[in-house]
């Protein structure tokens, strides 16, 4: 069980919580030692809205130990509307009703599980975002 | 700084080769390399390997490897760069002989993919990724590369039938490739229909995951390979990018790749023209296309294209994947980036058999590890021994 390495990522996984760089302003996640951009420590933390849109998605029909249990699924490239892209799952929506620019929104949702008495992890997921849903045509 | 020479190339043919244990199949290219080079004992080893640890639980390949192969007390270690480990272990070889430390070196790359089967091998395979924010998140290795080639059909305008003759010429080539997984052609109007591993990449745009090993010999000095004729390395780089896709600058562009084939290129001189054959990263047809373009063969957005009209062909004006790629050859993790470089030096030494390219005097390898986060350019060159 990897317990201290998911332990550690909490404050990221339940509340997408990254950094802003107090040097040159970038908005960075997940947090890191030293700014991509501008090379200096980035140190400020930084709560991330959660909103934001999908820049790119693939449904997953070979999946990885502990996750054939939730196979097939999405797994997305969302853009959050302060910058930063990240790797998450998409959820409450269906498999072929994503598109790209689709306007999503971040949710803490069961990741995997490992085994039946293994430690469960949990993280963001991102579901579209439902006021903007309402707009589409039908 | 030292020239080096290929002297010597040995390699099995890729597959599932179920009898055979990793340190077995080690030997099996290592010995012909060994015996075409004339070389007994090499002055170091240096070990391509990705899944071992993970797969068959086995570390220090190099101490194993040395002592499995009768050269036991030689100096030896893995060098590791997830696919990109084969080249990467060429780049530290030719580091050491460069500057005059060995004079002598042999690179193998070896991988058992079938130790294991199922989930726990795209897990492990997927370790190449970004483990906390990418695999975590349940983006394995093919989930990375669709997530690229949705993006990139999307911004480019490009229809998913369009990759098809990456694919479609990497069989080709693989039919007359006694060591090749697969030598059956792939026809062109079935590419779209093909089953979906993540979409939009299907079975025929995905590399398989696959045994092999592959060995070179190398000296410094001069050296020939076939009567009459050398191979000399005449570039090596090897760059990085952000490990993780979605922390990269630019989605749709291999930085790492440009980075090294841009070094390669200029320490050669050599204009793209005269590059005659080139072993890239097909390991998905996306990155056959992204790795054009990082090269400079192509210009962003427009690799695709010269899947188009044969221009990729083994008679065109580039052509690639030249015994199969990594698509039909297929792809030994950590031994991929051996088996280019095999391939590419019996292509410069007339060795090629059906699948030469004629009159090829200039080859490019390059490998790929982490969908692109390390990228390692080799450019060989044929001499003539006068």
């Amino acid at each position: 069980m990897e317990i201290t390495r998911h332990w550690r990522l909490q404050k990221q996984r339940y509340g997408l919580v990254g950094e802003q760089c107090h040097h040159c302003g970038e908005k960075l996640f997940p947090p890191r030692d030293v700014c991509p951009e501008c090379a200096q420590e980035a140190q400020e933390l930084y709560r991330f809205s959660g909103k934001g849109e999908v820049f790119s998605y693939s449904t997953v029909f070979d999946a990885p130990a502990g996750y054939e249990g939730i196979s097939p699924y999405t797994v997305a490239l969302v853009k959050l509307e302060e910058g930063p892209l990240v790797t998450a799952q998409l959820t409450d929506v269906d498999n072929d009703g994503v598109e790209i620019g689709m306007a999503v929104e971040m949710v803490t949702r069961k990741l995997r599980e490992d085994g039946d008495k293994g430690m469960l992890v949990y993280g963001y997921k991102f579901r579209p975002f439902l006021r903007q849903e309402a707009v589409l045509p039908a | 700084m030292n020239e080096v020479f290929i002297t010597g190339t040995g390699q099995t043919a890729v597959g599932e080769h179920w009898e055979t244990s990793l340190r077995h199949l080690a030997w099996q290219a290592i010995e012909p390399a060994l015996q075409a080079a004339k070389v007994e004992k090499p002055d170091a080893i240096f070990v391509g390997n990705m899944l071992a640890a993970g797969i068959s639980q086995q570390q220090n390949l190099g101490a194993l490897l040395a002592d499995f192969c009768g050269l036991r007390g030689t100096e030896a270690v893995t060098v590791e760069a997830a696919g990109a480990s084969g080249g990467a272990a060429m780049r530290q070889a030719l580091l050491a002989l460069r500057s005059g430390e060995i004079s002598t070196a042999l690179v193998v790359g070896v991988e058992k993919t079938t130790d294991k089967v199922g989930a726990d091998v795209t897990a492990a395979v997927a370790a190449g990724a970004d483990s906390d924010w990418e695999l975590a998140q349940g983006a394995t290795a093919p989930a990375i590369a669709a997530l690229i080639m949705r993006r990139y059909m999307h911004e480019h305008g490009v229809q998913l039938q369009q990759f098809a003759g990456f694919p479609v010429n990497a069989h080709a080539n693989a039919r007359t490739n006694v060591d090749a997984m697969f030598r059956h052609a792939l026809d062109e109007l079935r590419y779209a229909q093909a089953a979906m591993i993540a979409s939009p990449v299907n079975m025929f745009d995905s590399a398989p995951d696959a045994d092999g090993a592959a060995a070179l010999v190398l000296a410094t000095g001069a050296g020939e390979l076939q009567p009459g004729l050398s191979v000399r390395v005449a570039a090596s780089s090897l760059a990085t990018d952000a490990l993780a896709v979605h922390d990269r600058r630019d989605v749709l562009a291999f930085a790492a790749a440009k980075l090294s084939a841009d070094r390669a290129l200029q320490q050669t001189g050599l204009a793209h023209d005269q590059i005659d054959v080139a072993e890239l990263y097909d390991r998905f047809s996306v990155y056959a296309a992204l790795s054009l373009e990082a090269c400079g063969f192509a210009r962003r957005g427009e690799g695709w294209q010269l899947a188009r009209n044969g221009a990729i062909g083994r008679a065109g004006r580039l052509p690639i994947s030249t015994f199969g790629g990594l698509k039909a050859r297929g792809n030994p993790g950590g031994a991929t980036g051996v088996y280019q470089l095999v391939e590419v030096a019996r292509q410069l030494a007339s060795m090629a058999g059906e699948n030469q390219v004629a009159g090829a005097k200039w080859g490019l390898a390059q490998c790929l590890g982490s969908s692109g986060g390390t990228a390692v350019t080799h450019i060989l060159q044929g001499v003539e021994s006068s």
